[in-house]
């Protein structure tokens, strides 16, 4: 994944760029954090002056300055990491069973098991810097009582469980940030400089590292006190070590229950995972750092560097985003860059920024009115259709999809809908591997659960079907699949039926669901709040760009010198308004509305689980941004009746 | 540069203001007066024998239930819950009998370690020691805000329809096209300080409290006069109450919120219900914010000698010391460029310019701001009228400016104790373009015995500026003041370019400038 977007300028030239300082400013800092946690593993109330001496003795031996520069292996390694799987679109498991093969994926196994040597190697770092009974692995014992005492090497078991305390914490760091999404960057709508971020989150930092850290001791304890065993008795082995049966082994109650240790646990699982999150801190203020992108160039070498062009490159997401964010930026605060955007091109006249910068902000805002509605119909019907093996209530399913379904016939639907091509929906869906939006969708597509209407919208321009050719409305176009929503897939390629009434009949259903098939489709169902957010996760981009595009608009209302604006406003407001009714649906689903626990622990970044929130007021402040600025010059718009009524109520301050 | 003396003289017991028209404010009896108010619509009198108020708090209802004898960790775990740290300690403290003794004394040790603490800190700053309804009242932009019974009023930015807060901690909507009147009522808004509606948005209020932020979500079209607690979003952080000043950005995507007991000033994202703290420790606490119009600059006065103007692009802020005292209030100029504030134990205004001057005014530089200049000294001045002498003048209380920049109402406090000098509202004419000046006007007074307590400009007034009173009474007007705009620059409909300003000066006192940028 990395080696292909190596091509892009952006991520040679910024990305990794602003990775790098990330990871010397985690390298610079480690020196102070190390020394703060010398002096709080050492501290002694009694002898104060003492233990800062000898710290300050401790700091400058060889040992210290050795384990400071694997530390320092540590913090590039753990930056190369963050940089590695850093994502700007959260994938959220939309069940359990989701979450668990993201678990166990390969790339998550690698993952883990690169923070566990690591956590290993910081921990041997704090065994050496808490020094003491800590600092070896071995010890020459005399063993036996006494008659033969021959010199042996005993095995020092308050080294060991310093070191696996390190690999159990960096493992459980690496699961939990599968979980909480760590590796999430998200962007803030407050631009700080990075210095004032970073000092405005450090003592969140200082807070969520000591707690996780003793979340993470308190687990491991108890799994030491019964497996903690098998890795002595393994590291006996290799070693050649022996146990010395004099001292009294840590896996018991009274030798875990030592106070001492239980600090210095903590201590050296704080100090990791501290150093960790530092870089991952800094590594998510650098990187969302705001990027300035020229609107024009004079140049044609530098052209694809423009904010034009930019914008429209799909692939590295995060210059997307970044490009998206300038957009939104400097149509709040820049007069001057967006007078190059209503700028006509010199030769010809036309206004090529605008034209792009439009296009691409109205696509990104109809593909996800597409998303909305396609997922609306298939939750009408797979919501519905909870207990399929029951006849009556598939009776009543399918009265209830055909009662929505004439509603939708009584209502005239935006034709806009079918203009749109099918295409831009299909290239959201099975395009990118990575796209986020697979998630909903994707899992559904293989299994036998899917329904027919779900097939039908993944591949929208089935040939074969002979409805292709018929359909002319959108409303039997959006009709379609809630009638065949609880029949059986023989019947798509059928005749559609007479009457909808006609359709549902418990015999022709040709499988019965296995056991195991239905254990499964109910864990799926599980998190039935994580498929709206799935269906958000990139909103952050839709964000942007009906802020761009309003504050653009009602910039231009003083400042289009040549009307550029005025030929795009009726389809800026009819993409708004469609995306409002598709919104406003979409909110009175069950679910969706519903706000996320708030859970303000830990490191990753729930900010994606209230973009959907945040979509829908950005996008009622925006259609109020245009018209609170045209006012009634709106009526001279040319729009459909339903739009005009609907931008009616926005204008007489109802909605 | 005593302007006060420039001012037409108040008028005589039991006329009140009525309208400016045509350069002069008219004036009637109180009786037409009421008359004519009271078949508009948005004319409101809230007696205070018709609210109920709540006579004791939460925690006092404690005493009406028996003793009961709790074990010493339910109770620690209670004292905790309610007390926090010094809760737990005043517990184990007092319960000396049951737990061991040097428990006991470590804890009274430890306690009175933070007691003495916490007044080093409280002598630094002193507001910290204050109760938090005090501390409301201290820095409330309501004169007298603890006896008053609007607390807060807050007209919408766009449609013609307005809150009132009232003194039993309930807040109604008004709406003269609609017959309901929805009333807000909510478990935790208790004292409420300020409300705002949100910017480009129909529905959304604002409402600090003494706990907490609730953002009401009123639906314009609903004909439930109780509309849910369900309808409010409840944004709270530790350490963030009691809020006294809450300011939506003009574009209506965020919210920022002030609290004099918390350093930071904390900026709200109230869709997602995050905020991002921004801290800066002189001061001791922020009590009052304003939002430029432009949405450029904040704003943030502080308890101490000291506000701080925030510019909302990185933001970053400036330092501002004032030599006396805090700020005591503060308003911007329609475009943005000027902020005018007063500062508590000085009866003067002064303005600060930000951004590029305006062109052919030599003595301004283009960087931000070196000083402050007074363009107003409202020190106490004597009328002399039918009913004796009235003096009036003296520290201010509270500022606004209405939208179209050409008035200026100042509300200065008097002496609550003398008779002869009430708290009044004295407005001027201001020009922002091409310089800034500052004209009398004349005072706003109301009926026998009612003093001003509050003032708000309607936002988009067609015909002027209309000024929004809620005086002690619990009666709000609205003076009108008919004139024509100069034409100040608009992003909204009505500034469509107007016509020319006629020749409305007639050669009385209103020709004495008070303030130029010229000549100063």
């Amino acid at each position: 994944m990395f080696s292909t977007e190596q091509s892009c300028w952006f991520i040679r030239k910024v990305v990794c760029w602003r990775a790098v300082a990330s990871i010397a400013w985690a390298v610079l800092l480690l020196l102070p954090i190390t020394a703060v946690f010398v002096i709080l593993s050492r501290f002694s109330l009694l002898h104060p002056i003492q233990t800062f001496s000898e710290c300050l003795s401790f700091l400058t031996c060889a040992s210290a300055i050795f384990s400071l520069i694997l530390m320092c292996g540590v913090i590039i390694m753990v930056g190369f990491l963050n940089l590695e799987y850093y994502t700007v679109i959260p994938t959220i498991a939309c069940s359990k069973i989701a979450l668990l093969g993201q678990l166990l994926h390969p790339r998550q196994f690698v993952n883990s098991l690169a923070h566990c040597i690591m956590g290993i190697i910081v921990a041997w770092c704090c065994a050496v810097t808490l020094g003491g009974r800590y600092e070896t692995i071995g010890y020459p014992c005399t063993q036996g009582d006494g008659t033969d005492s021959s010199p042996q090497m005993c095995l020092n078991e308050y080294h060991l469980i310093l070191l696996l305390a390190g690999a159990f914490v960096g493992f459980s760091h690496s699961l939990l940030a599968v979980i909480s999404n760590i590796n999430y960057v998200s962007f803030h709508t407050v631009q700080q400089y990075k210095y004032l971020r970073f000092k405005g989150s450090l003592p969140f930092v200082v807070k969520c590292s000591a707690a996780q850290a003793l979340y993470s001791v308190r687990n491991y304890i108890v799994v030491y006190f019964f497996l903690g065993y098998i890795p002595k008795a393994w590291i006996c082995k290799t070693l050649n070590l022996h146990l010395n049966s004099s001292v009294h082994p840590l896996d018991s109650i009274a030798g875990l229950l030592d106070l001492s240790l239980l600090y210095h646990q903590w201590i050296s699982a704080s100090f990791l995972l501290f150093t960790w999150n530092i870089t991952l801190l800094l590594f998510r203020i650098f990187v969302t750092e705001v990027y300035s992108f020229p609107v024009q160039s004079s140049f044609t070498e530098d052209a694809h560097q423009c904010l034009p062009k930019v914008l429209t490159d799909k692939q590295p997401m995060i210059l997307k985003f970044l490009a998206l964010q300038d957009v939104a930026l400097l149509s709040q605060h820049s007069p001057s860059r967006r007078c190059e955007v209503f700028s006509l091109s010199q030769p010809g006249g036309h206004p090529h920024n605008w034209n792009a910068i439009s296009k691409e902000c109205l696509s990104l805002l109809a593909d996800l009115t597409q998303r909305l509605v396609a997922y609306h119909d298939t939750v009408a019907t797979n919501g519905r259709a909870k207990s399929l093996s029951t006849g009556s209530e598939r009776k009543t399913s399918s009265e209830t999809s055909f009662t929505s379904a004439t509603e939708d016939l009584m209502s005239p639907r935006p034709t806009l809908l079918l203009r749109t091509p099918a295409s831009v929906f299909a290239r959201f869906v099975v395009g990118t591997p990575h796209s986020p939006l697979t998630a909903p969708f994707t899992p559904d597509l293989d299994s036998p659960f899917a329904s027919p209407a779900l097939r039908r919208l993944t591949a929208p321009l089935d040939q074969c079907s002979p409805w292709f050719g018929t359909v002319q409305s959108p409303h039997i176009m959006r009709r379609a699949p809630k009638l065949w929503s609880t029949s059986t897939d023989s019947q798509v390629n059928g005749s559609p039926p007479a009457s909808p009434a006609s359709v549902p009949s418990p015999k022709q259903e040709p499988f019965k669901p296995s056991r195991l098939a239905l254990f499964l489709r109910n864990r799926k169902e599980q998190l039935p709040e994580a498929s709206s957010q799935a269906l958000f996760a990139d909103s952050q981009a839709h964000i942007w760009a009906l802020e761009g595009l309003s504050y653009l608009v009602q910039a231009s209302f003083s400042e289009d010198q040549f009307g550029v604006i005025q030929t795009t406003l009726p389809s800026i407001l009819g993409c708004m308004l469609i995306l409002q009714e598709a919104v406003d649906r979409h909110f009175k689903l069950p679910h969706a509305s519903s706000k996320p626990v708030r859970s303000a622990s830990g490191m990753g970044d729930s900010t994606y689980k209230t973009l959907r929130f945040a979509l829908r007021a950005t996008l009622k402040t925006a259609i109020y941004r245009i018209t609170t600025t045209f006012g009634n010059h709106l009526n001279a718009v040319q729009m459909s009746a339903e739009h005009r009524k609907r931008l009616q109520q926005f204008l007489e301050y109802k909605e | 540069m005593c302007s006060l003396a420039l001012f037409p003289a108040p008028l005589a017991c039991g006329q009140t203001t009525l309208c400016e028209s045509n350069n002069e404010l008219l004036s009637g009896t109180a009786t037409d007066h009421r008359l004519k108010q009271d078949s508009s619509p948005l004319s409101l009198y809230f007696p205070r024998e018709s609210l109920k108020l709540h006579c004791r708090t939460e925690s006092s209802s404690k005493a009406a239930f028996l003793d009961h004898s709790e074990t010493l960790w339910m109770r620690s775990a209670a004292a905790w819950r309610d007390g926090g740290l010094t809760g737990l300690l005043n517990e184990i403290t007092n319960s000396n009998t049951e737990v061991p003794k040097w428990l006991s004394v470590s804890s009274g040790f430890t306690l009175a370690l933070l007691r003495w603490f916490s007044s080093f800190h409280g002598s630094l700053f002193p507001h910290l020691t204050m109760s938090s309804e005090n501390m409301l009242a201290e820095f409330s932009q309501v004169l007298n805000w603890s006896d008053c019974v609007v607390r807060a009023f807050a007209w919408h930015p766009h449609a013609d329809k307005f809150a009132v807060a009232l003194l039993d901690d309930s807040i109604k909507i008004y709406n003269p096209k609609s017959a309901t009147t929805p009333t807000l009522k909510h478990r935790l808004q208790r004292s409420v300080a300020a409300v705002q509606w949100k910017p480009m948005c129909a529905s959304a209020l604002a409402v600090a409290c003494q706990n907490c932020l609730l953002v009401w979500h009123v639906d314009p079209c609903s004909l439930s006069t109780r509309p849910s607690s369900g309808c409010a979003q409840v944004l709270s952080n530790p350490g963030h109450s009691p809020v006294t000043s809450i300011a939506w950005s003009p574009s209506g995507s965020l919210l920022v919120s002030a609290s004099p007991m918390d350093t930071a000033m904390m900026v709200w994202d109230v869709a997602s219900e995050s905020c991002v703290p921004l801290q800066r420790v002189g001061g001791g606490g922020v009590t009052f914010l304003s939002w430029s119009p432009d949405s450029s600059h904040v704003l943030a006065s502080t308890p101490s000698a000291l506000f701080r103007v925030w510019e909302t692009r990185t933001w970053t802020c400036e330092r501002w010391p004032c030599v006396k005292g805090r700020c005591q209030s503060g308003c911007w100029s329609p475009d943005g460029s000027r902020l005018l504030f007063t500062v508590q134990g000085e009866m003067v205004i002064y303005v600060l310019t930000f951004g590029d001057t305006p062109a052919g005014v030599p003595t301004c530089t283009s960087k931000g701001p070196q000083a402050a200049a007074v363009v107003a000294d409202l020190s106490e001045t004597t009328f002399n009228t039918a009913d004796g002498d009235i003096i009036v003048g003296g520290e201010i209380h509270s500022l606004s400016w209405d939208p179209t920049g050409e008035r200026l109402a100042v509300l200065l406090e008097g002496d609550p104790q003398a008779a002869d000098r009430p708290a009044i509202i004295a407005v001027f004419k201001t020009r922002t373009n091409p310089i800034f000046e500052l004209l009398p006007c004349g005072f706003v007074q109301g009926e026998p015995g009612a003093e001003p307590r509050m003032m708000q400009f309607h936002p988009n007034f067609q015909h002027g500026a209309l000024l929004t009173v809620c005086w002690s009474s619990g009666r709000i007007t609205h003076v009108p003041f008919y004139f024509l705009g100069a034409g100040v620059p608009h992003f909204g409909l009505s500034g469509s370019p107007s016509l020319p300003r006629p020749q409305e000066r007639p050669a009385d006192f209103a020709n004495q400038s008070l303030f130029t940028e010229l000549i100063s």
